[in-house]
């Protein structure tokens, strides 16, 4: 009953095996391994090409394939003939019993490679399970119906797919068969698609017209499409190159285990994440930053002259360093950075919502340290990846936000390196797994490691002018006297030969904010913005006193984060309601209170007040010379100049 | 020979790792992880040859160091003979420290699987365990459980918790990206970790003949004397079996697939002696691997069940 869809390359394969199993063993111990994704629901056909890769690849035995045939004839979709959809799912009986299932994991092999495919099913949970998925494929295949297109779901999984980074893209234009192969048809599909995947960053894929139900460009070159000169789609994932980049990178390898059987050996034991090692060569370890030179390679079988990424290895040095799990070895010429605040995009993966400012573990490599989390920058619709304002992540979401973390870790950005780069965050009381986060970038350098000084840094500018940059950031009610006190600080600064630089909230308003209005996503912007303009005459070296409103301790928070520590002065202008309306200044509560001004902070809009600002003024007891005084003391007593 | 063939040759500039390689290296690694994570771990030894290759793998995780936890033996006294041979010989050669454990209610309610059915198996071996876990208090196990084994097994974590009553909970099992595990459980929660998840049956066969592993005899064939019963060949191990009416214990050349208490595992005819016809017949064999075993026969949702209960 085999007989017309029997494999021709698994008749191949058991010729060899039969006539000479040792030559068929030695190719075999050779194989190479691909993991891989398959993307698309079950209406695009994604269960019966991964039931006819299996089948292509004679992975289905006799009393499996007659379950199927009997199956296929009781329950199947093909009207009797062999339904191959039947022999992956089975996962419908298992949602109904609650089981919660990410990912399903199929193998396969055929006589080049072993397969690890990874298969997502479910609607509901489709990101965070497409996201557990994706995280250790080498490629991913994208399905799409030829008779629909480029749908919502195909944008939402090629989005994903370029998130996690995944290198290889197949886009498998199924169901030729139902679009009688046609050309024009397909050239469609593939110039929509091109111009979408340009936009999220997929510059390179490859496409094959298919049909999986009918075996087309499966295994063979389908003679229906004479037009389609490429590979078929197993050929295709026996020659994606694997893995074979990350060789070429700087060598680092997260320790897992101190391994010390006795007084004479100590050996750090890891799974190596890239690069290339040898005895001799220089090592360094991270945070510390000590170096050591590699002594052995040590495993079970022999000491090695080298070994690559991928390898589980002990490595022992020539000198004794203080080296404990959760380090990072890196190659001592090219070590990755060191920090302890980055901003990273999340996919929160559960029921609970994710609580900015909340604490959570955060597993990274092998090191776990205390995390806190920002507001989101933004979260990304991930069916049109527009930019939405957050205050919080929901299960499923995925947005960008800042982390805090309780110590310094060395790391690399996720593009780069997914085990350096890769995290998950660990509810600390349920110890659930509750998301999983990419590392961008750090916020800052950490400041007591320094791996290689710039020629001008941001010390080297301030020592130049004889100070310390730092940000003065005057938060307070509208009506506070935070404009007239930072303008008498920034007299008496300049006085004192500082260089200094005042940003208005009015005045930036103006100009580099004049975009913005009064929501709370304009504000959260307002704030970020000038945080980062901020930041950057910091870096030049500049004392900055900002004069902002800023109700929201978070947006502070935010603005704090991005400096490094104890250049962020915090100045709480603390003028009680009643006096500032009775002030009013300019006009503006009076307004506020007749209707004619919306959000107005203190009457219709909080104002959140510092918990624990450096400094704080009470204006009903201090004038505001006295209180530029006070700020500009604490500030000359704090500035360290000799740096 | 077979040693060199996994190591990186020296002088050879790097290239792609084999697929037994990349096996190796994740097994290792999460071997690692979970022992450096969890205070007191354990490895189930059932000293079949997904154990005799799961032993070895730790062996190199932890090389030259000895195996930092014991073996655990979840004993029926109902395995083969051979089987409690190789057990103490590895016992012996890796100085492991070797735990025997016999559920000791059902020693002495005398549970056979002759008379008592799935009562043999939930007795022996699924409170068996549990109570061994309780007994010393261990705080992760490590299983030979792979996913290829059969379709409700291709979902499984490598990681898989279980409550302080060692139930399974299917609604709250965590996700698992990248090489990272989320190890951090409750105090009396515990979880079984499975290094050897993504190898396949085919997978072990050719690490046992590159690595030239040691195995249970049981796996090659040899004349053995067997009776023809429920449509499986049962080998007479000893005397306890009892023999029904007709049957008379016939000499045929056989081997075992998979191992387990022998009156419950079904022998194959064969003439594969050596590990590459072993291969050859499990390469061109037509029937799946847990055929063989008495166990599974009743309905496909059946391990689901068996591992909500704890077996594994």
């Amino acid at each position: 009953m085999t007989a017309q869809v029997s494999s021709k390359a698994g008749a191949h394969q058991s010729d060899l095996i039969a006539q000479d199993i040792d030559a068929y063993l030695q190719a075999h111990e050779h194989k190479s391994l691909l993991r891989f994704i398959t993307c698309g629901s079950v209406d695009d056909g994604k269960s019966t090409l991964i039931g006819r890769l299996l089948y292509d690849s004679k992975m289905i035995l006799d009393d499996q394939m007659a379950a199927l045939e009997a199956d296929s004839k009781r329950v199947g979709t093909q009207g009797g003939d062999i339904d191959f959809a039947l022999l992956v799912d089975g996962l419908a009986a298992e949602r109904e019993q609650g089981i919660t299932i990410d990912v399903a994991y199929r193998f396969f092999s055929t006589d080049k490679r072993k397969f690890i495919v990874a298969d997502t099913p479910g609607h509901e949970q489709y990101t965070r399970n497409m996201v557990t998925g994706a995280s250790t494929a080498d490629a991913a295949v994208i399905l799409i119906d030829a008779r629909r297109g480029v749908l919502t779901q195909t944008r939402r999984h090629s989005y994903l797919v370029s998130l996690l980074g995944i290198r290889h893209v197949i886009l498998a234009i199924n169901k030729m068969d139902l679009v009688g192969w046609s050309q024009e048809t397909y050239d469609t599909i593939l110039a929509e698609y091109r111009a979408f995947a340009a936009q999220i960053g997929i510059t390179d894929f490859t496409a094959i017209p298919m049909s999986a139900l009918k075996g087309d460009n499966i295994t063979e070159h389908s003679d229906a499409a004479p037009w389609y000169d490429g590979p078929p789609l197993m050929a295709l994932l026996e020659t994606l190159p694997v893995e074979d980049d990350l060789q070429s990178r700087p060598f680092r390898m997260p320790v897992q285990w101190v391994n010390r059987p006795n007084l004479d050996f100590r050996g750090f034991s890891g799974l190596i994440s890239t690069g290339v090692i040898k005895p001799g060569d220089r090592i360094k370890a991270l945070p510390s930053g000590r170096e050591s030179t590699v002594e052995r390679i040590v495993t079970f079988n022999g000491d090695l002259d080298q070994a690559v990424a991928g390898q589980s290895v002990t490595l022992t040095l020539t000198t004794e360093i203080d080296i404990s799990r959760g380090d990072v070895i890196s190659i001592a010429t090219s070590p990755p950075p060191v920090a302890d605040q980055f901003e990273a995009t999340l996919v929160w993966m559960d029921d609970e919502a994710m609580l900015p400012g909340r604490p959570y573990l955060l597993k990274i490599g092998t090191r776990t340290v205390g995390a806190s989390i920002t507001e989101p920058k933004y979260k990304v619709n991930v069916n049109t990846m527009e930019h939405l304002a957050a205050k919080r992540l929901e299960l499923n979401e995925i947005g960008v936000c800042n982390l805090s973390l309780d110590a310094a870790i060395a790391f690399d950005p996720y593009a780069e390196n997914r085990d350096l780069g890769g995290f998950i965050l660990i509810d600390r009381i349920s110890n659930r797994t509750v998301a999983a986060g990419m590392l961008h970038f750090a916020l800052r350098r950490s400041q007591n490691v320094h791996w290689q000084a710039l020629d001008v840094d941001k010390a080297a500018r301030a020592a130049l002018k004889g100070q310390r940059g730092r940000v003065v950031w005057l938060t307070g009610l509208s009506g506070s006297g935070k404009s007239t006190i930072a303008n008498l600080v920034e007299k008496k600064l300049h006085a004192n030969g500082r260089h200094t630089y005042l940003l208005d909230g009015d005045n930036v308003r103006h100009g580099l904010n004049k975009d913005l209005g009064f929501t709370d996503e304009d504000r959260v912007e307002n704030i970020r913005r000038v945080a980062e303009v901020s930041k950057l005459m910091v870096d030049a070296g500049l004392i900055v006193l900002v004069s902002f409103i800023s109700p929201f301790r978070a947006e502070r928070r935010l603005a704090r984060d991005l400096q490094a520590q104890g250049d962020f002065v915090e100045v709480y202008i603390d003028t009680p309601l009643d006096v500032a309306e009775a002030r009013d200044v300019k006009g503006l509560y009076k307004k506020a209170r007749a209707g004619q001004l919306k959000n107005f902070t203190g009457i219709d809009s909080p104002y959140e007040a510092p918990e624990a600002p450096e400094i704080r003024i009470d204006t009903t007891k201090t004038s505001p010379t006295e209180a530029a005084e006070q700020i500009t003391a604490w500030l000359e007593g704090e500035l360290d100049y000799s740096i | 020979m077979a040693v060199a063939a996994l190591a990186s040759k020296p002088g050879i500039s790097p290239a792609t790792l084999t697929h037994l390689q990349r096996l190796e290296a994740e097994s290792i690694h999460i071997f690692r992880e979970v022992v450096a994570e969890c205070e007191n771990p354990v490895m189930l030894y059932s000293v079949g040859k997904d154990s005799a290759v799961m032993l070895r793998l730790a062996q190199k995780a932890f090389f030259p160091g000895k195996l930092p936890f014991p073996l655990l033996h979840v004993d029926t006294t109902w395995k083969f003979q051979a089987m409690y041979e190789m057990r103490a010989r590895m016992a012996a050669e890796l100085g492991a420290d070797l735990l025997v454990y016999q559920n000791p209610e059902a020693l002495e309610r005398g549970i056979n699987p002759f008379d008592h059915g799935s009562l043999h198996t939930d007795m022996w071996k699924t409170e068996g365990l549990k109570q061994a876990l309780d007994k010393y208090g261990f705080d992760a196990a490590f299983g030979g459980g792979r996913r290829d084994e059969e379709k409700s097994r291709a979902k499984e974590r490598v990681l898989s918790f279980r409550s302080a009553q060692h139930r399974w909970d299917p609604k709250n099992q965590r996700p698992e990206l990248w090489r990272l595990y989320n190890t951090r459980k409750a105090t009396g929660e515990n979880f079984r970790a499975f290094p050897i998840s993504n190898w396949t049956e085919l997978d072990i066969w050719q690490y046992i003949h590159l690595e030239n592993i040691p195995i249970v005899p049981l796996y090659f064939s040899q004349v053995r004397p067997v009776v023809e019963r429920d449509g499986m060949l049962i080998m007479v191990d000893d005397d306890r079996m009892p023999l029904r009416d007709g049957e008379t214990p016939m000499m045929k050349s056989v081997r075992f697939r998979t191992l387990g208490c022998y009156p419950l595992t079904g022998a194959v005819e064969s003439t594969a002696a050596t590990l590459p016809a072993i291969i050859q017949e499990m390469l061109l064999t037509t029937t799946s691997e847990r055929q063989g075993r008495a166990i599974d026969h009743d309905q496909a949702a059946s391990m689901e069940k068996k591992k909500q209960e704890g077996y594994f």
